[in-house]
This record gives C-alpha cells, structure tokens and sequence, in this order.
C-alpha cells in the first residue's frame, strides 16, 4: 500500500472520528450513521460499475434481502444477534452468487433490465409475502444489536460501528482494487475481448466483485435493520436503488472516496432541503441534473479538477 | 378454469397497449440518440394528468386530450434542447442520471401543481361494456386499441415515407454518415423527444379513464415500458409494441389465474427467464448493447 493510501484513510479515520462532535444533537449522529451505510452500499456498487462496468438496477435488494432475513432470524425466530447478522449476510452472498452467472452474461441496457427486474421482484415479495416480512406496513421489533455482551444501543455507539465498519470496507475495498483481480476488473470495463485475450477469467472476476458488492450491501442491511429495529419494503424499493446508483456516478465512477462524497453528500442533502418544504423533491431533481450537466466526471472529478487548476496556478 | 380467459385478455392487451406505447417512446429515442430515457413514464403520466387538468379547466374531452398530448411533446423537446443537448456526447450513465433527474422534477412538479390525488376521467364513449366472445368489453378499452393501432400505422408510415422519419433511421443507423450526408443529428434528436413524448401522453391518455391516473403513476409504467422494449428487443419499434402487448396479457393472465397479490412480478420474472434464455429479447439482432 502506497503512503498515499495510507495518509488518507488516517485522514479518512480521523474524519469519521470528529464527524459527531460537530455535530449539535443526536438527530444528525442518526443522519450520519444512514450516511455510513450508504456509503458501504455504494463503495461495493461503485467497484461493481466503475471498476468492472457492470450496471446494477437491483441492488437495493441485496440490502433489503439481509435487513429481512436478519429481522426473520432475530425476532421470528428468536436467535441471537450475531447469528441474524451472519444470516442476514450470508443470504445476500448467496442469492448475489446465484443469480450472477445468468445475470452477468447480459450487457449494457439488458444487464440493467435484468438487474431492475430482480430488484423489483424482491421488492413485490417483501410487500406481499404478509405472514413472513409483515407486507407493506413493515416489520416490527427487530432486537438491537449486541455484541459479546455489549448492546449497541446508543446512536453514538451505533455511529462508532458504522463507521468502523465503513473504515475497515475502505481498506479491503482498496487491497482489492489494488490487486490482480482489482486490473483484471479495470481490463473488463475497457474491453473483454483484450481481458479475455489476457487470460483473465471474465466470468468469475465479475461474479467475484458482484458477490462482493452484495456482501457490502448485507453488512448494511443487516445493521440498518437492528440500528432501526424497524424495516419497511418502501426502504428497499427500487427509488432506492436507483439512488445508491445516482450515489455512484455523483461521486465518481470508479473512484472509492468519490463513493463516500456521493453516498454522504445525496444521503444528507434531503435534510438541508427539510426547510424548503415541499419544495425539496424539485431541487433535488434539479440539483441532479445539474451536477451531472456541470461536473461529468462527479464530486471526485470535479474536486480533481479544481486540484489541478490551482497547481497550475501556484506554478505560475 | 378458463372462463376468465377472454376478459383478462381484453384488460391484458389495454394495459400492454399502453406499455407498447411506453416502450415505442423508448425505442424512438434510443435509436436516434443512444439514451435510455427514465423519464419516459413521466411523458405518459403527463398526458393523464393534463387530460384530466384541462378537462377541469372546460375544455372539451378531444380538445384536452389533443392538448395535453401536444403540450407533453412540446415538454419532450424543451427537455432535449435544455438538459440533454448541452451535455453532449457524454457518458451513457451520466445522461441516465440526467434524465432520472429530469423525471424527478417532472413528478415534483405536478405534485406541487394538483396535489398527490388520484384523478378520475371519463371514458371516451360511455361506459356500458359491450358482450364480446363472453368478455365484457368496456368501450375505452377499444379506443385504446384502436388508437394504438392508429398511432403505430402512422408511425409506420412515418419512418418509410416521410424525409424526417427516414432521416432519423439514418441517425440510428449511422450518426456520422447521416451528418455528412446533411441530416441534423440534433434536430433529429430533439424531434424523436417530442414525438416519444408525443406517444408516451396518447397511451397515457387513453389509459386514464380505466386506471386513474396521479403524479406517480409514471414509475410503474416506465418500469413495464422499459421491459417491454427489452423484451420486443431494444432498438425495434414495432418489437417494443408487441413487446407492451405481450407483457400486458401475461400480467393479466397471471394475475387472473395465478395471484393478483403478485401481479406486478408476472412481467419481471418472464423477462428475466427470457433474457437468461435469449439475451438479446425476442425480436432482438444477434447482439446489440451500446453502453
């Protein structure tokens, strides 16, 4: 690892570690903690789209698929915890690793269709199946979280995993696109036919970023769900996934801190616009559009962009 | 078991009929500029909604239909010339983006204008259904059919006969070749905007007097005009209407026989089994992906 990379996840710790601290009340640590999962969400999908070209429509299923089934293990089921947790993930790693192989093959505008259809699917199932997830009206109760014996159940303590859990995704997300498979990734998006010409075993380097993207997305789901000890399907609906996609290309494809910017910056952005009323949905459309008309290349582009012109107008 | 079978037919191909002409309004604008355009379903929610308001605002049923369909085309082309064309030839994800973006205003817009309301229309021609094969068939649902079959006649005709249709087939098929040979690619681009637009409102329209029509129905609608041009296979016209049709009889068969609750999944999980199965949709060329 670079010294770069190093020097900025310190930054990146020390950052997520004053975040609260300016902050005035506990409502905002509850805003930062949504901030921390998003950006999990999306730093998975941002390797999935940026990296490796694949779009995803459905991932929002993949959140909600481990925020259910932990919900499910925990308070139907009445096991512990930690045990819901790695329920939760492992059935997100599961159906992600199924539905890979047949999904993967598709391209560009079918590959989005099939993931969208998926998404959508889950999301009819979570409404509709009443007796097992609760149907529209949500599921209730979801125990908060503990963890060898201590419960999270201060926000600030919640927000302290989160961001932990955030911090650690940084890193691994870094190891791997630093490495053989990270290039291999890089190659597909340019061109498959030279990645295959490489050697490079196409089919399961995509499937192993879209399962690891669906491990991201059930880390999240799964501490949404006991963060909330609520969920309801309008949460995994496919509004949402298109969000988390917004998330990745406002921040910057293929770039992780463009990820955290895009996930913290559109995760927030509702509560700065709270006090225009209804009013709101209109900028945020209206910021959208214009984001993308003025900066293409996201916040992390244009913040690049902005480095360089101030280079070039320190060295004269 | 079976009795059903012509009545959901009947609603099965209204509703697709709408869904192809959704999907149709997508066709046209990936052909000439590349884009999947997601505010799609908002041109067809718009031509409910503005039925409906310039109805209340005293205007005859023909005259608000023939309004709001000319008012949602004009919204199609403002939309090209004002957020797409300054872009330019940016990524495909970026103008996506933009055009989600676009649909969000749109939503918002109404919303703000006539509230979160579910509207009513009246049906064209009465509604006393008529006795048809044992379906009881209502007589919107034979406009509806019968305008479909109109608009894609015309559409025909259009893209075969006449200097802009051919012009803009030549953009689909070869944008630099069509520039050189003297075609504005970009007047051609803002064109196919206001004519999706234009088809988008006609199936919103006529479908608003069966369903209601509110400020989000738009959602769902592009959501199944986007499976039904994939499913026609993306980039063919009169595939993405078969496609709408096709769609809306399954869902109405599945719903009818199988289970209402799921009605919404029917057209996703045949849509999935058929690109797992033949990934190009099924009127689709050997491979087509511009992304």
């Amino acid at each position: 690892m670079t010294s770069r990379r190093l020097f900025s996840l310190a930054a990146f710790a020390a950052a997520l570690a004053l975040a609260p601290l300016a902050l005035p009340n506990d409502y905002y640590v509850n805003i930062l903690i949504l901030c921390c999962l998003n950006a999990l969400i999306v730093m998975g999908l941002n390797m999935l789209m940026g990296y490796a070209g694949q779009v995803s429509l459905g991932h929002a299923a993949f959140f909600g698929l481990a925020a259910y089934s932990t919900a499910i293990a925990t308070a139907t089921l009445g096991l512990p915890v930690w045990a819901g947790v790695l329920a939760g993930v492992a059935v997100s790693t599961l159906v992600a690793w199924v539905i890979a192989v047949p999904t993967l093959k598709l391209h560009g505008h079918y590959l989005a269709m099939a993931t969208l259809g998926f998404g959508i699917i889950v999301s009819i199932v979570f409404n509709e199946a009443v007796d097992v997830t609760g149907g529209p009206s949500g599921f209730v109760g979801i125990p908060k979280l503990t963890l060898m014996g201590y419960a999270f159940t201060s926000d600030k303590a919640m927000y302290a995993l989160c961001a932990g859990v955030l911090w650690l995704a940084t890193l691994v997300s870094m190891r791997v696109i630093d490495s053989r498979t990270g290039r291999a990734l890089r190659a597909i998006h340019v061109s498959e036919s030279a990645a295959q010409a490489m050697g490079i075993d196409i089919a399961r380097s995509k499937r192993f970023v879209f399962v690891l993207s669906a491990v991201y997305a059930g880390v999240a789901g799964t501490l949404y769900a006991h963060h909330l000890t609520f969920v309801a399907p309008s949460s995994f609906g496919f509004h949402f996934s298109v969000q988390l996609i917004t998330m990745v290309v406002l921040g910057g494809m293929a770039s992780i801190w463009g990820a955290v910017a895009g996930a913290f910056f559109l995760t927030s952005l509702p509560e700065f616009l709270r006090m225009f009323e209804e009013v709101d949905i209109l900028i945020y459309g209206g910021l959208l559009v214009a984001c993308m008309m003025f900066m293409p290349d996201g916040l992390a582009g244009g913040v690049k962009a902005l480095l360089r012109l101030a280079g070039r107008r320190a060295r004269g | 078991m079976l009795a059903g079978a012509p009545q959901y037919l009947v609603s099965g191909l209204t509703v697709g009929a709408t869904y192809g002409l959704t999907a149709l309004g997508f066709t046209m604008i990936f052909n000439t500029t590349g884009i999947i355009n997601f505010a799609q379903g908002e041109f067809v929610m718009l031509g409910g909604m503005l039925s409906v308001a310039f109805l209340k605002a005293g205007a005859p049923l023909p005259a608000a239909v023939l309004l709001a369909v000319m008012v949602t085309a004009l919204a199609g082309a403002l939309i090209e010339r004002g957020v797409i064309r300054p872009v330019g030839r940016s990524a495909a994800v970026n103008l996506v983006i933009i055009t989600i973006g676009v649909s969000i205003l749109v939503r918002g817009a109404v919303m703000l204008l006539w509230g979160k309301d579910a509207f009513a229309m009246p049906a064209f021609t009465g509604a006393k259904p008529l006795m048809l094969l044992g379906a009881a068939v209502q007589p919107q649902s034979i406009w509806v059919l019968s305008i479909t079959l109109v608009i894609l006649a015309a559409l025909k005709l259009f893209y075969s006969r006449s200097i802009h249709g051919k012009a803009m087939l030549a953009c689909a098929c070869e944008r630099k070749a069509a520039q050189l040979m003297g075609i504005s690619v970009e007047r051609m681009a803002m064109l196919s905007f206001a004519l999706s637009g234009f088809v988008g409102a006609a199936g919103g329209a006529i479908l608003a007097p069966i369903t209601l029509t509110s400020y989000d129905v738009g959602i769902m609608l592009g959501l199944k005009g986007f499976a039904a041009c994939i499913l026609g296979g993306l980039g063919n016209p009169f595939g993405a209407a078969a496609g709408g049709l096709i769609l809306g009889v399954l869902e109405s068969f599945g719903a009818g026989f199988i289970s209402s609750a799921y009605k919404d999944a029917f057209a996703f999980i045949v849509l999935l089994v058929l690109l797992f199965a033949k990934p190009t949709g099924l009127f689709g060329g050997p491979r087509s992906d511009r992304v």
